[in-house]
């Protein structure tokens, strides 16, 4: 986990998404524990208040669940759920800032699709 | 209700007005900051809080108990001060031990493991710890008292990087297993930001922010990029200061980034608290 506090998101953000990073590639695998409240808020410093409220975004999105006297546990199907999510924000995310740094490059319309198609053979 | 209420509390020392009719509530198991620049009058509301200076006028409850010379409610509160108020010429251990009696709930076994992190000695007497080991002393006594309401003045003075970064850890790790009030005076604003929750300015005797952290954070922002653009960016918004390096330019803004300008150089980041402080605490 990598906090960056110059960052304009805020703290509690960073929390959630570094989490669900996690969870999406595995790092917490479904329905085992993950680090407590304490732990993440001794290890980087963070006001444990604020740290609960990046879980509780977790809580409300469906990936992790209270376990209550024990701890918060990764929901079965998480993943899944985090990939779609992914793939419905990859368009935006990622083709429309492609295409807009593009078009202040110069690059054209077929000269783009020619990049893609030999990122693809790479 | 619980917590510590500050009504309407005013002090002056001769002619000079410490504080001007404070009024804020320091509520239960909550950690603030408590900032201003030397001379605004943090020291001494922690002051009047814990019974070692009168007020002229208002009143503070504890618990909704009155304060001033009531010692059910002072045994709630302890005060780690600059002052160091142990004879010299003692020892850290009998301190702990003076510091037992008078508390009665103090935790020896865990100031003996807060000494062993530090790297203090017990035997040491007081009169020859460094300034940085005096803090030390003096915090680890704070953290060990089990009142409910802990006060901090400038406790990380004269530590260094690791020892600073070894407070703040320690700090949450007893607030998580132990919950209480703790508020850290500092002017040491960027470091405490993320682990203190509430923020209290105090500036000429006057509360003048008493909110979130958070809130606090998204007052404004910073943007940096290409000198030009961040001249076209700035006109007419509330910058509260600018750095300059070459070409390069950063601006502090009050107020919500506007990222409908596009202009390629610029980058958005976080609102800089320091120069947030000392804008608003410059007279």
């Amino acid at each position: 986990m990598k906090l960056d506090f110059e960052s304009e998101k805020p703290i509690y953000l960073q929390i959630s998404d570094q989490i669900e990073d996690a969870v999406f590639t595995r790092a917490f695998e479904e329905e085992t524990q993950i680090p407590s409240t304490t732990e993440i808020s001794t290890a980087f410093k963070i006001n444990p208040a604020t740290v609960l409220k990046g879980m509780n975004q977790l809580v409300d999105n469906g990936i992790i669940y209270k376990k209550r006297g024990v701890g918060m546990f990764v929901r079965k199907g998480a993943q899944d759920k985090i990939r779609t999510k992914r793939q419905q924000q990859f368009f935006e995310n990622y083709v429309e800032t492609l295409i807009a740094e593009a078009g202040k490059l110069g690059i054209t319309r077929q000269e783009l699709v020619a990049l893609i198609e030999r990122g693809f053979e790479k | 209700m619980n917590g510590i209420e500050v009504k309407a509390v005013s002090k002056s020392f001769q002619h000079v007005k410490a504080l001007n009719s404070v009024t804020l509530t320091f509520k239960e198991n909550k950690i603030y900051g408590l900032l201003g620049r030397n001379g605004a009058g943090k020291s001494t509301l922690l002051n009047i809080i814990t019974n070692r200076l009168f007020s002229d006028s208002g009143t503070v409850l504890v618990d909704g108990e009155r304060a001033s010379e009531n010692d059910t409610a002072q045994q709630k509160i302890f005060l780690m001060s600059e002052a160091t108020l142990y004879p010299d010429t003692m020892r850290v251990s009998d301190a702990f031990n003076w510091t037992k009696e008078f508390y009665g709930f103090f935790d020896s076994g865990y100031a003996e493991s807060l000494c062993k992190e530090f790297g203090l000695s017990p035997k040491k007497k007081i009169k020859e710890l460094s300034t940085g080991y005096r803090s030390i002393f003096k915090i680890v006594t704070a953290l060990s008292v089990n009142a409910p309401y802990i006060l901090l003045d400038e406790p990380v003075l004269g530590l260094d990087a690791n020892h600073r970064d070894l407070f703040y850890k320690l700090l949450l790790k007893n607030y998580a297993d132990n919950p209480r009030t703790f508020v850290i005076s500092t002017h040491l604003i960027e470091e405490v930001s993320s682990v203190i929750e509430d923020i209290v300015i105090i500036k000429e005797g006057e509360i003048i922010k008493n909110q979130s952290c958070e809130e606090l954070l998204k007052a404004g922002y910073t943007v940096t990029g290409a000198a030009s653009d961040i001249d076209r960016y700035t006109a007419g918004k509330n910058v509260i200061g600018v750095d300059v390096l070459g070409g390069l330019k950063s601006a502090y803004i009050l107020g919500e980034p506007d990222k409908s300008v596009s202009s390629g150089s610029l980058e958005f980041s976080r609102l800089d608290l320091q120069r947030l402080f000392i804008q608003l605490t410059n007279s």
